[in-house]
């Protein structure tokens, strides 16, 4: 990546801090993507209301940077029974959580921060870490709201990170490797009985994988209908309910961050990634990010969409969707998935 | 009114508890590291789930409640005192803020009860225009709780049409009586003024947009499983014992209590000329409430488009002298308001002011049974209990 | 039962999308105008000329925000040789409107036509004492008040 931006040789440190650059600027950015174009505008137009439309001219389009800079104008309050360590560091861990997805992820053949062979379970295993953010932040709040959402939380968290591991095994399965470069090369190199033109994207065969994942994700993101957790209108803001100014910000992009991550996900393991059939070499490289922005816009337009129009469920009636139901399913579509590929 | 202090509920049946539970916490119970102390949730005053200023001090074990206390008195106003150093013109002004929500509505049984001491009937055709603001105020209440009842499960969506509907209804209310909340539009012996020309056309083409936004609620929230699984079972109140606390109106209906004050109280305002049905429903629990409100919904825009096709013309003042001196007697009248019954005992010396107000409102008696039904739910249902039952502070504190 | 539950789930998304495609209801405050009802409750005008210091409005205001001060003072007789007419004079006319209730039964009660609605609403003030409209605001409202609109059919007209 480095080489193809700068053309000339550079040593392993400044590359670092390069990569690392790049992915600090992505979150708040991606953060910012959703949030406008989701969640002002889409979210409004839902409801028949036109969202923001002052700021910055064109349809409020600054209106979530002035929300931030105005949180970072805001008096940092941590609540007199708070425990200040866990409370100023749980913020960090939950943003930590985003931003170590992002490493992972392709954007091209040569767009990526780090080619893991493991990708997809290295993607999967730090998404959870937010978890222990949101926990440390409901605990250290000494707020019976907090507590209260941080263990929905951790309870809810849990129960999903199985069905949405279980329902990409069935790619791993079919693709035979764990490497999100990997995934998407096989995609790429895929034909749809005989006609190459689309590639072969996983979701033709996955699409119950991809139901599958669509639904855990939801519930790992906190959003409705699952999002219990922070249930405003019981809860009032569950785990978040002490945060002020900047630390609540680091949550809200937080938040949205991991939904871009999460899209990004699914539109590499199934929707084919930065791939564009016969599209190779330095070309891929530039219409990579573009072709991968584009899909995974797509698919956050899903998942705000039933955001937006569900209520949500019990605690006790999610755990049982995900035991009864998401679990059940996916391990079919693993077994029906290795039975298919052992006979083709 | 604490939890302790209430009768047992008697041979009634107890609120269903799932076995599991029991299970669970008798494994907690054998496990005494696992034995966790009752946790106090204090939910109010400020709380978006409370509508206002209700305050319920919860007894949780877990996410399960042990015992609620509805603690009231956050916002009263005195207006049961206040009534008796105003005037009979200027109490209609003050009784309109007690249910703000269907404001007329508050003002019908009052004007009633002056006229009834008064002997004075007002002319038909204002007894039909009342009718027809006291349906667009049900009409406009019910609206809102179609989608706040959304917004309380979840959805934030539902919320936004509920109040973008509504304020087609408060449009007319305002184009007639000049305030969108408040109308003070009821005087003894009639109204204030008529319609202004076009209402007609424009209302019948509003209740056409009721009956579209009924099926948009219905396909939006009530078809919903989420939102069924959510709803269904959670709250019963069963028809002896909600009876029994005074609970009334709708909820009442949704327990499957045929009793309508429209229809069975003494006639009043027009409404057995009209051709309307009482809608019920034998479940008694929160989708129940949801249903019967929706039916009702569309039931009183039918109503409005009958009152309109015959309405009669003439005048809308009875002769009442300039200055209201009501002849001393007492009276008790009570009509059906959105949220429930809601009534005036006016007990007058010959002032021009009453001498004592009582006033019934629904809402109080309706919340007095929120300790009984929230014994054995979870956090959530709590929740969906409260919007469920439709309250309005103003209507519980006065 | 799956079948309606589908139907249920799939309904909800299709009644959004189609919302999100219909114009939005909201009309852009500052930018543009939603125009009230003539009969709206806005402000009440005061028309100085018609007003006798009868103090009936004062007095029939649910929460006495009306504040009225006048004098009498002698004027010369319209006829040679009649007698001297009294006549009322008003010093000071105030309305508080973070008192007011806007129940209008000030302006019901006015036997003379001194007081008006208007549905004029755009008078907020950064400060609460600035909401006391003395006389001479209160008269400047007469400008925006409409010209009473035509009656339902069916409705009886008032005799003059």
């Amino acid at each position: 990546m480095t080489h193809l931006l700068l053309g000339l040789q550079i040593g392993w440190g400044t590359t670092l801090a390069i990569k690392t650059l790049v992915v600090l600027a992505l979150v708040p950015l991606s953060a910012l993507i959703l949030g406008y174009v989701f969640l002002l505008k889409m979210m409004s137009h839902m409801q028949s209301r036109l969202g923001p439309m002052d700021p910055g001219g064109f349809h409020g389009w600054f209106q979530l940077i002035g929300d931030g800079i105005k949180f970072m104008q805001k008096e940092d309050l941590t609540p007199a029974d708070a425990d200040p360590r866990v409370f100023a560091l749980a913020p960090v861990v939950v943003v930590m959580s985003t931003f170590l997805i992002f490493v992972v992820i392709p954007a091209g053949p040569r767009v990526q921060v780090s080619n893991l062979n493991v990708g997809v379970f290295y993607a999967l295993a730090v998404s959870s870490l937010s978890v222990i953010g949101v926990l440390m932040a409901g605990w250290a709040s000494a707020n019976k709201y907090a507590l209260l959402g941080a263990l929905r939380a951790a309870a809810q968290l849990i129960a999903y990170e199985l069905p949405l591991v279980l329902a990409v095994v069935g790619v791993v399965v079919q693709a035979g490797t764990m490497s999100l470069q990997g995934i998407v090369l096989f995609q790429q190199s895929g034909n749809l009985f005989g006609f190459g033109g689309l590639g072969f994207p996983l979701i033709l065969t996955q699409f119950v994988g991809f139901a599958l994942f669509m639904v855990a994700a939801q519930a790992e993101l906190t959003q409705p209908p699952f999002d219990m957790p922070v249930a405003e209108s019981e809860l009032v803001a569950g785990y978040m309910v002490e945060y002020t100014g900047f630390r609540f910000l680091f949550f809200f992009i937080g938040e949205f961050g991991t939904a871009f991550a999460f899209a990004a996900l699914a539109a590499t393991l199934f929707l084919g990634g930065w791939a564009l059939p016969g599209v190779h070499g330095t070309t891929a490289d530039l219409l990579g990010p573009i072709v991968l922005f584009v899909k995974i816009m797509l698919v956050a337009f899903l998942m705000f969409w039933a955001r937006f129009t569900y209520p949500r469920f019990r605690e006790d009636q999610l755990q049982a969707l995900a035991w009864k139901w998401l679990i059940p399913i996916a391990l079919g579509n693993i077994l029906v998935t290795g039975i298919l590929k052992v006979a083709f | 009114m604490t939890t302790t202090d209430l009768p047992p509920p008697g041979d009634l049946p107890e609120v269903q508890i799932d076995p599991a539970i029991y299970r669970h916490l008798a494994d907690a119970q054998v496990n005494v590291e696992l034995d966790t102390g009752d946790m106090i949730l204090s939910l109010g005053p400020q709380h978006p789930a409370t509508h206002g200023t209700l305050r319920l001090v919860v007894r949780l074990d877990g996410e399960r409640v042990i015992a609620a206390d509805p603690i009231i008195g956050y916002m009263h106003r005195g207006y049961e005192k206040l009534t008796e150093y105003r005037t009979y013109p200027q109490i209609t002004t003050l009784i309109n803020r007690i249910d703000w929500l269907s404001s007329f509505a508050n003002e019908v049984p009052f004007v009633h009860a002056a006229e009834q001491l008064m002997g004075i009937e007002a002319p038909p055709r204002a007894v039909y225009i009342r009718t027809v603001l006291t349906e667009l105020s049900r009409i406009a209440t019910f609206l809102l709780f179609l989608g706040e009842m959304g917004l309380q499960v979840g959805a934030i969506t539902p919320a936004f049409y509920g109040f973008r509907d509504r304020e087609y209804v408060l449009n007319l209310i305002e184009a007639v009586t000049g305030g969108r909340f408040h109308p003070n539009f009821n005087r003894i012996g009639g109204l204030k003024d008529d319609f202004p020309w076009g209402f007609t056309a424009e209302c019948r083409q509003v209740m056409r947009r009721v009956f579209e936004s009924c099926d948009t609620f219905e396909d939006l929230v009530l078809g919903n499983p989420i939102f069924e699984q959510r709803t269904r079972s959670i709250g019963i109140i069963p028809p002896d014992l909600g009876a029994a606390y005074g609970v009334s109106g709708s909820n009442l209906r949704a327990s499957g209590v045929d009793w309508d004050l429209r229809r069975d109280a003494k006639p009043y305002l027009a409404y057995n000329e009209l051709d309307w049905k009482v809608w019920t429903h034998p479940d008694g629990d929160s989708f129940a409430r949801y249903w019967v409100r929706l039916q009702e919904t569309r039931e009183s825009a039918r109503m409005v488009l009958q009152l309109l096709d015959g309405m009669p013309s003439g005048p809308i003042m009875a002769k009442v002298p300039r200055i209201i001196k009501v002849p001393a007697g007492e009276v008790w009248v009570n009509t059906e308001n959105p949220l429930g019954e809601m009534g005036y005992y006016v007990i007058s010396k010959g002032a021009t002011g009453p001498f004592r107000v009582k006033i019934r409102s629904a809402s109080f008696s309706n919340v007095s049974i929120l300790p009984w039904l929230l014994k054995g739910v979870y956090v959530p249902d709590i929740v969906t209990i409260l919007a469920g039952l439709y309250f309005i502070l103003g209507d519980i504190d006065r | 039962m799956a079948r309606r539950q589908i139907k249920g789930m799939l309904g909800g998304l299709g009644i959004t999308f189609k919302t999100m495609l219909k114009p939005a209801v909201t009309v852009q405050y500052p930018h543009e105008r939603e125009d009230p009802t003539p009969r709206a409750r806005g402000v009440i005008a005061l028309k100085e000329e018609n007003c006798t210091v009868c103090m009936l409005c004062s007095r029939s205001c649910p929460d006495w925000c009306i504040y009225i001060e006048g004098h009498k003072e002698k004027r010369p007789p319209r006829r040679e040789g009649g007698r001297d007419r009294t006549v009322s004079i008003l010093d000071r006319f105030d309305i508080d409107y973070a008192l007011c209730m806007y129940c209008g039964i000030c302006v019901e009660v006015c036997p003379f036509d001194a007081l008006f609605w208007s549905p004029e609403f755009e008078y907020s003030e950064p400060n609460i004492a600035s909401l006391l409209h003395d006389k001479v605001r209160l008269g400047e409202w007469m400008e925006s008040v409409p010209e009473p609109e035509p009656l339902e059919l069916g409705a009886e007209v008032k005799k003059k």
